[in-house]
């Protein structure tokens, strides 16, 4: 299965999907996370439905050791190569919480920032190495413009999207492409039970858009797309004014 | 997230008023959608919920997946196929599995669920808990008969292996037990081998019901797949006026040249949905009526058409949210089955009663039914069975679909719990007479009633809470 796609956070939600719009499409995969078990059963499943290779792989974004052993593996996995890595694993956790317990606040920041920049720098070397490939990382409209209901995540994300503008800029003579997906509210184990929340987009949609954003190799990709322009909105609403919304 | 959130609370929720499919039934419910089976365990074992339901797709007309004030598990997303063998053609999956994904998955390898409902919206889990039949009743009965073997959750939070041999009691509880025996996590299906995704199809007008009743009588075994749609609004000497539509899995030779090149590939059509209600005047009996005639009409007698295996099956899945049609209101659909000595008897009366009633109904169903299989509270019976929908007119429809039941009821008929929202305790317990069986293999599995519906309290298959 050589040139297999790897999806960092494939267990649930946006992962889950990705993976089956990829096999869909004919690419096998290496699907990795925390849950293996979970994991084990959606590898079965990509390859029951699509008749692709497919599968598991174990990693913990918030261990500090063993990515590298991780990334290793995977890439054998992959029969020695990876077309591309996808990267969806991201914890909202809680803001609340957060402004409190620094240990939130590090979970937070290593799980959307840290953790990926380590998988991403190993898996921009690889792919430069073979001179091919696509890197996309999910990131989110949190970290679009900082509110008081999610700063803590929303700055990791946000962090994350200059780690991906910086990436494109370096691999965009090596062949590699690198993609940021920009999702508003989705309905995913994320927001399930979140009070408030209407109209979010299914993950089926989403991983359509996210493949068709790699296929083209877009760089910044909002979906579903109107959150571009609620986003640019409301980055243009003065400090002052944006205080009274509370959002 | 969920992983980090499970450990010390309750799993993540919505407060929600769920409906059923025809916008008919309500119920405000605790919602529940676990991506992972821990999850679903969790959920299933939580000391603070009285009571949970499982639900599929929700197509069911009952409320068999609602529970009032009490949990609802949506099996959506516990939907992975687990392993399919291609030379059995035994498919492995979760019960939240859709058929549709089925098919898309496995026709293209040339492999079709052994029954299919009217609906690809089903999921696997929910298919079995009513044990759903398809116009191949009287030829290969029931989906259960197609289960070889299923694992169930249960109350105790043990997951039991059952099949015909293994469990024996609890399987046939299981098959079209509504849910109530715990969560089918997992089942394997056995799929047929076709040919192609396109269906040999003939058509035949029947002038009233004994034409109808004879030519099902006299070719139905040349058909795997057999239905009526019947002008129930026909009355008089043209009462039970049909056409017929049976049909077979084309095989190859049987396609125009441009098909055969790819006999399996079946483009899916795109969906159009009705973006809002029709206001409820819009179906009336003239409109209907009017409908009826230019569908009989047009449907002269053809032999041998091809069609797309879609358009034979789900003629009602082109239209997205079609039960927009019937207004906010939504509509019913009655469905009973009758034992052939007395089915004549019983169509005819019931079609008088709603042909009198003049009640909009362009959706009926006519057809003959094979042998009961063993489910306990399988709905299928050696018989005719009558579908019909009629738009929700609020108290006036709840006096006759009462009155309907009666009907079916004095003719030793039975009404299909998928289906029904009227149905007295009593009523099931006479069309039912396995329900009595089931009671006990239900207090045996469940003692505390962990597994409860909004329906399954109205007719009495759980005690009803106590305040
Ligand atoms: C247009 C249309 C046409 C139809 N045609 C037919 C037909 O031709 N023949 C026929 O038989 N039926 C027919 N039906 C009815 C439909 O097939 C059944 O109601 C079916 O059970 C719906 O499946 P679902 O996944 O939506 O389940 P739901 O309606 O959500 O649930 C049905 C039952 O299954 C239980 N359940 C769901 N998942 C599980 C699980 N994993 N474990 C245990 N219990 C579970 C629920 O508790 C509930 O009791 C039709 C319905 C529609 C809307
Ligand atoms: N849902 C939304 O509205 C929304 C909006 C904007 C952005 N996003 C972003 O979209 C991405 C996907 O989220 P989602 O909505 O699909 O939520 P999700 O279903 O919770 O998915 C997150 C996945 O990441 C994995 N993961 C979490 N922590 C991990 C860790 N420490 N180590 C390894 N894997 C870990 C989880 O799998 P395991 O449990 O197996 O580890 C899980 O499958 C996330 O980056 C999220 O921030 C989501």
């Amino acid at each position: 299965m050589s040139g297999a796609v790897l999806i960092l956070g494939a267990t649930t939600g946006i992962g889950r999907a990705v993976a089956r719009e990829l096999a869909r499409t004919r690419r096998s995969l290496v699907v990795a996370g925390r849950d293996l078990e979970e994991l084990q059963t959606l590898a079965a499943d990509l390859r029951v439905r699509y008749g692709v290779g497919a599968v598991a792989c174990r990693f913990d974004a918030r261990a500090s050791e063993g990515l590298g052993a991780f990334f290793r593996e995977c890439v054998e996995a992959a029969g020695g190569r990876l077309e591309g890595v996808v990267l969806c694993f991201g914890y909202a956790g809680s803001q609340q919480r957060a402004e409190s317990d620094w240990e939130e606040t590090v979970a937070i920041i290593q799980t959307n920032f840290l953790s990926a920049v380590r998988l991403l720098n190993l898996a921009a070397d690889h792919l430069k190495e073979a001179g091919a490939g696509f890197i996309c990382g999910i990131t989110s409209v949190a970290g679009d413009r900082g509110r008081q209901s999610n700063y803590i995540y929303g700055s990791a994300k946000a962090a994350l999207g200059v780690y991906l503008q910086g990436l494109r800029d370096r691999l965009s003579g090596a062949g590699v492409t690198v993609t940021t997906i920009k999702p508003g509210f989705v309905d995913t184990p994320m927001t399930f039970g979140r009070p408030g929340l209407r109209g979010l987009a299914s993950p089926q949609r989403v991983a359509r858009v996210i493949r068709r954003a790699i296929e083209r190799g877009r760089a910044v990709v909002y979906v579903p797309w109107f959150w571009r322009w609620i986003m640019l909105f409301l980055r243009l609403v003065p400090e002052r004014i944006f205080r009274r919304l509370r959002l | 997230m969920t992983g980090d959130r499970r450990e010390n609370s309750l799993p993540p929720r919505r407060i929600q008023s769920l409906r059923t499919w025809n916008n008919h039934l309500s119920a405000r419910c605790e919602v529940y959608r676990p991506e992972r089976l821990r999850e679903l365990e969790a959920i299933v074992g939580c000391p603070q919920l009285r009571d949970v339901i499982c639900r599929g797709l929700g197509r069911s007309y009952s409320d068999c997946h609602l529970n009032e004030a009490g949990g609802v598990i949506l099996q959506e997303r516990l939907d992975r196929m687990l392993s399919f063998d291609f030379s059995s053609g035994i498919l492995e999956c979760e019960g939240g599995v859709a058929l549709g994904d089925i098919i898309d998955c496995f026709l293209p390898r040339g492999f079709f669920p052994p029954v299919t409902p009217g609906t690809r919206f089903v999921t696997i889990g929910g298919a079995i808990a009513n044990d759903v039949h398809g116009k191949n009743h009287h030829r290969d009965g029931s989906l259960g008969a197609h289960i070889l073997s299923l694992s169930l959750l249960t109350a105790g939070g043990e997951t039991l292996q059952c099949s015909p041999t293994k469990n024996p009691d609890l399987f046939w509880a299981t098959v079209g037990g509504l849910g109530l025996t715990g969560v089918i996590t997992s089942a394997r299906v056995r799929l047929q081998h076709v040919s192609t995704g396109y269906m040999k199809v003939d058509i035949d007008r029947a002038p009233n019901l004994d034409a109808a009743l004879e030519q099902f009588s006299e070719t139905d075994e040349r058909y795997q797949y057999s239905m009526a749609w019947i002008d129930a609004l026909a009355g008089g000497g043209s009462l039970g006026r049909s056409v017929l539509i049976r049909g077979n899995h084309a095989e190859i030779e049987d396609l125009p040249a441009a098909q055969r090149r790819a006999p399996l590939a079946v483009r899916r059509r795109r969906r159009p949905s009705l973006p809002f209600y029709l206001p409820s005047f819009a179906l009336n009996a003239a409109s209907v009526r009017a409908f009826n005639q230019s569908y009989y009409v047009s449907h002269p007698d053809r032999t041998g058409s091809i069609v797309p295996y879609d358009s034979f099956f789900y003629p009602l899945d082109a239209i997205g949210n079609w039960y927009r049609l019937y207004g906010r209101r939504g509509f019913v659909q009655f469905q009973a089955v009758f034992p052939p000595e007395v089915s004549r008897r019983a169509l005819i009366e019931l079609l008088q009663e709603v042909s009198r009633s003049r009640r909009a109904s362009f959706l009926a169903v006519l057809k003959v039914m094979g042998p009961a299989g063993k489910g306990l509270l399988s709905f299928p019976m050696a018989g005719h069975t009558l579908a019909l929908d009629m738009a929700n007119t609020g108290r006036d429809l709840a006096v006759f679909m009462c009155r309907l039941n009666e009907l079916a009821l004095a003719h030793g008929g039975r009404v299909y719990l998928a289906k029904d929202a009227f149905l007295t305790a009593e009523a099931a317990a006479s069309m039912y007479p396995r329900l009595q069986r089931f009671r006990k293999i239900k207090m045996r599995i469940d003692p505390q009633g962990r597994f409860a519906s909004s329906m399954a309290r109205r007719i009495g298959l759980v005690e009803s809470r106590e305040a």
